[in-house]
């Protein structure tokens, strides 16, 4: 069962659950990690507040990855979700098995786009600062945004809304008053642009979903072009040094002294920082921390976490322009339509490469959708019409 | 051959907002019980977002400006990562691509004459938590309620030669932050804390010297001599060859008066500073930048000059204006009352008279300062006599909402103007029932004067103009 903290039975049709990124006060909140095993938050996250005031019940939990930083979602310590021999995410088949209307979750590296991917199913990143972050566990603070995924467009625009807005107690949510401006210069322009440059890496059947994606705007009467964009091919390996540095710092305070797992194998505060450390995080998320420390050493800053800072500046320079007369811009969201237990367990680096395809949308906050197993990325606060195309393909 | 001293101060100022720098906990806690000054965001736990408070920004930037700098308009918050029990989160928040203010000036004034240090920068931060050690039981154990206390750090160029001129230093800055309202600057309360970072090297020499940085300082006087004990430490290593200097953090001892290394250039961590993702950047427009300009005080030297054309000694001018409090005090009470010179007597007699009792510094007097005023005006119009205006003085610094006249007409001590017959009445009383006294003062005892006066004072209750009850009562006498 994929929801591993249930904690009512609810009626589906109002039910929603959210993965453990997400502080709770009535259920545990681990982040998939040794390390916040049996975590209790003194208090809830922000959006939950919002969508149980607007009626929905959240009906429970699904498994991440390690903080929500591995893509494949493998790394989960209460153990990966395999259906098969397909590495299934979690929030997706709670979804699916109709357990709930939709998952709220987390979206640090992709992972609940790539699950919408290989399940079918519609998801929505949006516009970083349009929901609150306040109380997920911080990863990739620069990034990471609270997202949807569900049965269709239909519900992902039902719960985005009832979540969406302004919170004083996020210093990046953005004000109303600027959504509303950045709402309206919103034009729909009937026009979608394919980067061939993200195309590196598929297979046929996620190149077949491409193409009959493509067909079905074409039928409705858009204009689809191919341009090239090789700087969104380096969103990947700029995501890889942001992400890894920021979560470097962010995961620091579980260091045994005040709440979570503390080794008992200790005789001094640096045998305790260094052993609970040793002994709860996983290889995974010990590798991110490692190259995250080193980018941001002194003598790595400029040339590695500062350029990253840079090339994010320019990849976003770069998607903003090719989206002032398109609506969206079309790529793969994964290499493949499933991983395999093979492919998973052979290469430690599959996290690192697969966030090729989902890193553009997290390292500019550009808001994007998943449809028919690929990727709408649109202009900021596009929310409405990015979900209006996904009901197009 | 003859050295001279290189040192820089980093001084590290608590600001006095009313909450902490990124959550609405009290920023308030000195004395408090361990832990209760505290929330799930300045604890460090997952999940909770700092919030910017615009009062540090406003403290940020009005502490630069009153420093003489340069406010950079878009200024950023950076994390710096450390481990230390004491910090919750595991890094500080800090200032370190963008800080609020750089490129400053203090002046300042020693027995070698005048000299400007220069700025290199202030930066806002956030302060960290206190380790309290419990030996008996062996444990430590970790207070809270200073984390996220709102600092800032000014950073000086190496511009400072001696002891005296970084006693000089830190009197001015602790005098402009308290003219400015932003601090407390008080060191024994850890308001104000001082790094000392020194070299030394032959006169003369443009190479600068190994440098050595000195921590736990708790008063002026200690870090003079942390700053005596350094050079001739130094100075010995060189001259002598008594050890090897190396680039160090190390640590003051004062009972001792000795400093000791704490820790290498080598040994210590890298900070790994990068740019808070969850602050943005903090936008000082022109509206926000001229507010702040325009609450700026004048400079203390300003106050003292005007006061001197105002009529007060130079040495009154100078007592008033080192405390913007006593300035306040002092210039509003004088628009109440008109009589600048009086006031300024009242404030280095009664004024100074009760904080000392009470034992309040001067930046604690809190007198409404009008009523004040009015009260000396009342007093000079022979309306409350000179003992009872004290005791009204007196209550005022207790409650700043009492107004002087209604106060002392509700307390009997308002005098009535056209009462010189119940002053006679009780005059011709006194003067008969005490005939001695006359007799002693009419034989050429002036004293006997004095106890009849201070008698009819008594049954008027002080509440009488002396100069007044004089003529009344020598009428009398006299027949």
């Amino acid at each position: 069962m994929s929801i591993y903290m249930t904690k009512q039975e609810t009626a589906a049709a109002n039910a929603i659950v959210t993965d453990d990124m997400f502080l709770t006060t009535d259920m545990p909140t681990t982040a998939g990690s040794k390390m916040l095993e049996g975590y209790n938050s003194l208090f809830e996250a922000e959006v939950l507040t919002r969508l149980k005031a607007a009626g929905y019940a959240v009906a429970g939990k699904t498994k991440v990855g390690e903080f929500g930083a591995d893509l494949l979602g493998e790394t989960c310590y209460f153990g990966a979700e395999y259906e098969g021999e397909a590495l299934q995410y979690p929030a997706a088949l709670a979804v699916k098995s109709g357990d709930a209307k939709a998952a709220v979750v987390l979206d640090v590296n992709g992972a609940p786009r790539r699950g919408a991917a290989q399940s079918g199913l519609t998801a929505l990143k949006p516009t970083y600062g349009r929901v609150s972050r306040y109380g997920t566990i911080p990863v990739a603070c620069s990034g990471e945004t609270v997202s949807v995924v569900a049965n269709n467009a239909a519900d992902c625009r039902e719960v985005f809304n009832a979540m969406a807005g302004h919170d004083s107690k996020d210093g990046t949510a953005l004000p109303d008053s600027m959504t509303d401006a950045g709402k309206a210069a919103v034009t729909k322009k009937n026009k979608v642009v394919v980067l061939s440059s993200m195309l590196k890496g598929t297979n046929e059947e996620v190149q077949a979903k491409i193409a009959a994606v493509t067909d079905n705007f074409t039928k409705n009467g858009f204009e689809v072009v191919v341009a090239d964009a090789d700087t969104v091919a380096y969103a990947g390996a700029a995501w890889n040094i942001l992400m890894s540095a920021e979560l470097c710092n962010n995961v620091s305070r579980y260091d045994g002294v005040k709440y979570g797992y503390r080794t008992s194998n200790y005789t001094n505060i640096d045998e305790l920082y260094t052993n609970s450390r040793t002994e709860a995080f996983g290889e995974f998320l010990k590798s991110a921390i490692l190259f995250g420390s080193e980018t941001l050493s002194t003598e790595n800053y400029k040339k590695v976490y500062d350029k990253a800072l840079r090339v994010r500046r320019v990849i976003r320079d770069n998607m903003v322009a090719l989206l002032a007369d398109c609506d969206a811009l079309l790529m793969p969201a994964v290499s493949t339509m499933a991983y395999g237990k093979e492919m998973v367990e052979n290469d430690k680096y599959l996290p690192y490469k697969e966030n090729f395809f989902t890193a553009p949308a997290s390292i500019t906050g550009l808001p994007v959708v998943v449809a028919g197993g690929v990727q709408l990325v649109g202009n900021a606060f596009s929310e409405d019409l990015l979900l209006d195309l996904a009901e197009l393909v | 051959m003859k050295y001279e001293t290189v040192i820089g101060l980093e001084v590290h100022v608590e600001l006095a907002t009313e909450s902490k720098i990124f959550c609405s906990c009290s920023a308030h806690s000195f004395g408090a019980d361990p832990n209760s000054h505290v929330c799930p965001a300045c604890c460090g736990m997952p999940g909770m977002l700092p919030v910017v408070n615009r009062r540090v920004v406003d403290f940020g930037m009005k502490a630069g400006m009153m420093l003489n700098c340069d406010i950079n308009r878009v200024t950023t918050f950076d994390k710096k990562s450390y481990y230390y029990p004491d910090l919750p989160g595991a890094y500080q928040t800090t200032q370190w691509f963008a800080p609020v203010a750089v490129n400053g000036r203090v002046d300042i004034e020693t027995s070698a004459g005048k000299k400007s240090v220069r700025i290199k920068q202030i930066h806002m931060e956030e302060d960290a938590g206190k380790l309290v050690h419990d030996i008996s039981e062996g444990t430590t154990h970790v207070d809270f309620n200073r984390t996220s206390v709102p600092l800032i750090e000014i950073v000086s160029q190496p511009d400072l030669s001696n002891a005296e001129e970084v006693e000089a230093y830190l009197i001015r800055l602790r005098t402009l932050l308290r003219y400015a309202k932003v601090a407390e600057c008080e060191m024994a309360h850890g308001t104000m804390r001082c790094d000392v970072n020194l070299s030394v090297r032959p006169e003369g020499s443009d190479v600068l010297g190994v440098r050595t940085e000195m921590k736990n300082m708790n008063s002026i006087e200690a870090i003079k001599r942390a700053i005596e004990y350094e050079t001739a430490r130094h100075i010995d290593a060189i001259e002598n060859g008594t050890e090897v200097l190396v680039q160090e953090t190390r640590r003051w001892d004062d009972a001792k008066g000795k400093s000791y290394a704490m820790r290498s250039k080598e040994t210590a961590g890298d900070y790994r500073y990068f740019p808070d993702p969850n602050v943005m950047p903090v936008v000082i427009d022109d509206e926000w930048f001229n507010t702040i300009k325009a609450s700026v005080p004048e400079f203390p030297e300003v106050k003292r000059e005007k006061y001197i054309a105002m009529g007060l000694t130079e040495y009154d001018a100078e007592r008033i204006s080192e405390s913007i409090m006593l300035c306040e005090c002092f210039e509003e009470a004088s628009e109440a009352c008109g009589n600048p010179k009086e006031v300024v007597n009242w404030i280095t007699s009664d004024v100074m008279r009760i904080l000392n009792a009470k034992q309040m510094t001067y930046e604690m007097l809190n007198l409404d300062n009008k009523a004040f005023g009015k009260l000396i005006a009342l007093t000079m119009d022979g309306k409350i006599s000179r003992a009872n205006s004290k005791k009204i003085l007196s209550a005022m610094f207790d409650d700043r909402t009492i107004e002087p006249e209604s106060y002392a007409e509700a307390n009997d001590m308002l005098i009535g103007e056209q009462n010189d017959e119940l002053i006679l009445g009780i005059v011709k009383k006194v003067v008969e029932s005490d005939p001695k006294s006359v007799n002693d003062f009419k034989n050429g005892k002036e004293k006997a004067l004095m106890a009849l006066f201070g008698k009819c004072m008594k049954e008027l209750k002080g509440n009488c103009d002396p100069q007044q009850l004089k003529v009344i009562l020598l009428e009398c006498i006299n027949g």
